[in-house]
């Protein structure tokens, strides 16, 4: 399909991929983003809570026109049993500033605008298309990858790996293990429609104000889990996720979880009456420093979730995803402007950056 | 108290959108004549109830409804019990919102 050859593959189009690929489109390189999904955004899934540090560091304007929902005026923690709940909860309105540190967002409208700002950028972004393949030279270099469109092979100096959670690349190609069952968390969510007013009534919010509810207790039946409740602009994004180990263990099963958490007499209200449009499930990295693999190799780096980069405590993954993206494009740039091959030892800068 | 779960999950996957990739399936699962322990937890593990057993007590998948997660890959791919990989480009669930 593409007889040409790029400086830089980029594999996946969410958070890592998107500020990978936009970071080295716009210093000039020549650079083919692939996604499997039909747009970027499509097969995402996060709470989700975007971080506008991380994001002001790629796009500073951003609040232009990005598809943002509510930023966040309040932050509740709950610990549940099963009919009560106690908690801290911290509210300012100091909050409401001009520029607002974070936001919740839909992460499939979110990524599509993300992905147009990459195009925009230079990037050649081509959706619909699985990389099933690593291509690596006879020294174990990798050189680029093999998709599933015809004649799917297409070569760079450097891949840059940001196949998520679940990457399949990396692992088939022995450059980092499988996420291990007690390393990862399962989590669903479903997407809860309410009218404007009755959410902004429900939580006590005005204009875009927003709030977040994390809560852990009785609800997780023993497991390692938590669940939460973001409010957007006309939905609520309600879901619970435990360690895939302690759902092998307990033979809980997700959705039951889900059913009664939103059962629980502190929730309940919140939802009553929703329309519910999806329901979505997804891996959140959960082993911690330890669990981070190899960053980088000859003609390869990885980031965001396949590099398990996660803070699991504080719900941070996508803006470190953002954020080992653009350093890792980075470290490739400079590495391209001294006409540097792209070598494991001249890439492990992305690490020491 | 325990809900049904088979009920409530077939409720939940109507929601969602999807593109089936017809007879390519991108989770298959290793033939066996007694289920090991990580196939057998599948039943209950599969966010979207993919892993049945069979009248012959054979755990089977059916991937149409398959939410793409991962969490059978992490439990049953290391052992050989399943092949695990991503439907082909463009197939497969379509979030809408995610």
């Amino acid at each position: 399909m593409i007889e040409e050859r790029f400086d830089a593959i980029v594999v996946g189009a969410g958070m890592g991929g998107n500020a990978a690929a936009l970071t080295m489109a716009e210093r000039g390189l020549k650079v083919l983003q692939l996604e499997r999904g039909e747009y970027s955004g499509s097969k995402n899934v996060q709470g989700a809570i975007l971080y506008a540090d991380m994001l002001e560091k790629l796009i500073p304007d951003f609040r232009e026109d990005a598809p943002l929902e509510r930023h966040l005026v309040e932050q509740r923690f709950w610990i549940v049993d099963e009919r009560s709940h106690t908690g801290i909860h911290y509210r300012s309105d100091d909050f409401n500033e001009e520029k607002p540190n974070r936001y919740t967002i839909i992460r499939a409208q979110f990524d599509k605008w993300f992905s147009q700002k990459v195009r925009e950028a230079g990037a050649t972004v081509l959706c619909e298309t699985t990389v099933t393949e690593l291509l690596q030279d006879s020294h174990g270099r990798v050189v680029g990858v093999r998709t599933d469109r015809d004649g799917g092979e297409i070569h760079a100096d450097v891949v840059v790996l940001a196949e998520g959670v679940n990457g399949v690349l990396g692992t088939g190609a022995g450059l980092r293990g499988r996420p291990k069952p007690d390393k990862v968390a399962l989590a669903v969510k479903e997407m809860h429609f309410l009218s404007r007013e009755t959410i902004d009534a429900r939580f006590n919010l005005k204009g875009d104000e927003g709030l977040v509810i994390e809560a852990a207790g009785t609800i997780s039946r023993g497991m390692t889990g938590m669940g939460f409740i973001y409010s957007n602009k006309e939905c609520i994004s309600l879901g619970i996720g435990c360690l895939v180990a302690d759902f092998q263990r307990t033979g809980e099963t997700p959705y039951g979880l889900l059913e009664s958490f939103k059962r629980h007499p502190s929730v309940a209200p919140l939802i009553e009456g929703s329309e519910v449009k999806e329901y979505s499930a997804h891996l959140i990295p959960e082993g911690g420093y330890k669990a981070i693999p190899q960053l980088c190799g000859e003609g390869w780096v990885v980031v965001g979730d396949a590099a398990q980069l996660n803070n699991a405590i504080h719900r941070e993954g996508s803006n470190l995803a953002m954020t080992s993206g653009r350093i890792a494009a980075e470290a490739i740039c400079l590495i391209k402007s001294r006409n540097d091959p792209m070598t494991a030892k001249n890439l492990s800068l992305y690490k020491n950056c | 108290m325990p809900s049904e779960p088979s009920r409530r999950v077939e409720d939940k996957l109507f929601y969602n959108r999807y593109l089936v990739d017809s007879g390519r399936a991108h989770i298959k699962v290793r033939p066996h004549t007694t289920p090991s322990s990580r196939l057998l937890s599948m039943l209950k593990a599969c966010p979207a109830r993919c892993y049945e057993l069979s009248d012959k007590g054979h755990v089977e998948v059916t991937v149409d409804g398959c939410i793409e997660c991962g969490t059978c890959r992490v439990i049953c791919e290391e052992s050989g019990d399943i092949e695990w990989s991503y439907p082909r480009g463009g197939y497969g669930v379509l979030f809408k919102f995610g």
